[in-house]
């Protein structure tokens, strides 16, 4: 009977998981289709604000997929951080050397192109 | 013969006590494969970001690329693709429902969510190969100059316009070199609808017309406009009128942001191609009862993880090439 009463219907918070995540995409949508001047042309950290907000959607929606619908959060630590940390550790560091290397680029290369004809 | 029996009640690694991390040897597995595989993903998308920061001022502006939806004519960006994002996403939900029934051990709900499920990945990739068809034939053409920028036109309102609006063709003698008709081991693309000096020619009679080359004016975020006299020094470069896009030129800009939209979601559309085989493989074990005479429907979860995972991958080619 414990057994049985381990598997108890999630049904509910699946939905919940599910209307979160398309309100997160609705608003995405939004943002990017309207692009408020005020976030898409100003600058913060590097890149605009608009951007951050669609990031950061983007890693929240990853988290809800891989913790709710993966059933990452009923995983033992051990399994959940031999992946999780693993990856984020490996993916944040390709992309800091690679998009450091790729502005690089584009600060030695974007005077020599010819604009003038 | 352990280990080719399916008989193994607790899925552990050799029918003992042994459960390292936890979880079962397969479900383990998977998540190392995943990790393997998101690796992979994350190469090739963090390589579009290299190469984006590298060309930032001529990249392409997605919303000015991705702007149709089937059956209506006019300018919708995003619309379809965020279609396609519910898609995937509610076909997770389906997956997600039938490892819930099959953990309660209900066969009939778990094949039904398994068909849901299927649908679902085919509409996705119905939408996919719509999406590249769009892509491939093109919208409004442009003139590639002889170092491989883009110059395309727009109207006064700084709309763009296709080239047939405002360009007529003239006869000409030339004929596409098929291997039928000419060198039997060689042959050519279709010849573009017109030549670089019949688009100069109308450029020309067209006052309204100005040309719009890749740069991006930093302040505004738009393609700059060029003024009539400079447009025609650069159409003096031109070299080849381009319609749609493949691996060596495109319309939109950068050659490179074809050729990764094409090898991403290409990579990505072939994961949710076998994740459907896998689905449908899955999907009549349980209706012919294999998973109800092993008394677990662990399998559903397997493919569960895979399928969940191709949707986390969309999430983020969704963001990279959609919405920064």
């Amino acid at each position: 009977m414990a057994h049985e009463a381990a598997h108890e219907s999630h049904t509910g918070l699946i939905w919940k998981v599910f209307a979160f995540l398309s309100v997160i995409t609705i608003v995405e949508v939004i943002f990017g289709i309207i692009k408020p001047a005020s976030l898409h042309l100003t600058s913060f950290l590097g890149t605009s604000p608009l951007n951050w907000i669609f990031l950061i959607l983007t890693l929240v929606k990853a988290y809800g997929i891989t913790w709710y619908f993966m059933h990452m959060k009923e995983e033992k630590a051990s399994l959940r951080r031999s992946v999780v940390w693993t990856s984020v550790f490996l993916i944040c560091y390709l992309a800091a050397l690679l998009l450091i290397e790729g502005s690089y680029l584009a600060d030695m290369m974007t005077p020599y192109v010819k604009w003038d004809y | 013969m352990e280990a080719n029996t399916a008989t193994t009640k607790e899925q552990t690694w050799e029918g003992g006590d042994s459960k390292p991390l936890g979880s079962s040897y397969g479900k383990m597995m998977i998540w190392f494969f995943i990790v393997s595989d998101a690796l992979t993903f994350s190469g090739f998308i963090i390589a579009y970001g290299a190469m984006r920061f590298k060309f930032l001022e001529t990249w392409p502006i997605a919303d000015e690329v991705f702007t149709h939806i089937p059956f209506v004519h006019g300018n919708f960006p995003m619309l379809y693709v965020a279609f396609m994002t519910f898609v995937l996403i509610f076909s997770s939900v389906t997956m997600v429902l039938a490892v819930d029934a099959g953990h309660r051990m209900q066969k009939n709900k778990v094949a039904w969510y398994m068909l849901a499920t299927i649908i679902g990945g085919v509409i996705f990739v119905g939408s996919q190969a719509w999406e590249w068809k769009t892509f491939i034939t093109g919208s409004y053409g442009a003139v590639q100059m002889h170092d491989g920028k883009i110059l395309q036109f727009v109207d006064e309102t700084g709309h763009q316009i296709t080239l047939e609006s405002f360009v007529s063709a003239h006869h000409t003698e030339r004929t596409q070199h098929e291997s039928k008709n000419g060198l039997w081991f060689t042959s050519e693309a279709a010849l573009p609808e017109f030549t670089v000096a019949e688009v100069t020619a109308a450029f020309k009679a067209n006052p309204n017309v100005r040309v719009r080359t890749e740069k991006i004016d930093m302040a505004t975020k738009k393609k700059e406009i060029l003024s009539r006299a400079s447009s025609l020094n650069f159409l003096a470069e031109g070299k080849a009128v381009i319609k749609g896009a493949n691996l060596k030129a495109n319309e939109y800009g950068k050659t490179l942001f074809a050729d990764f939209f094409f090898f991403i979601t290409g990579f990505h559309g072939f994961h949710v191609l076998s994740g459907i085989a896998f689905n449908i493989i899955i999907f009549f074990n349980v209706i012919i009862g294999t998973y109800e005479k092993r008394k677990s429907y662990e399998m559903v979860e397997k493919v569960g993880l895979y399928w969940h995972f191709v949707d986390l991958v969309w999430v983020f080619v969704f963001t990279f090439f959609y919405l920064v």
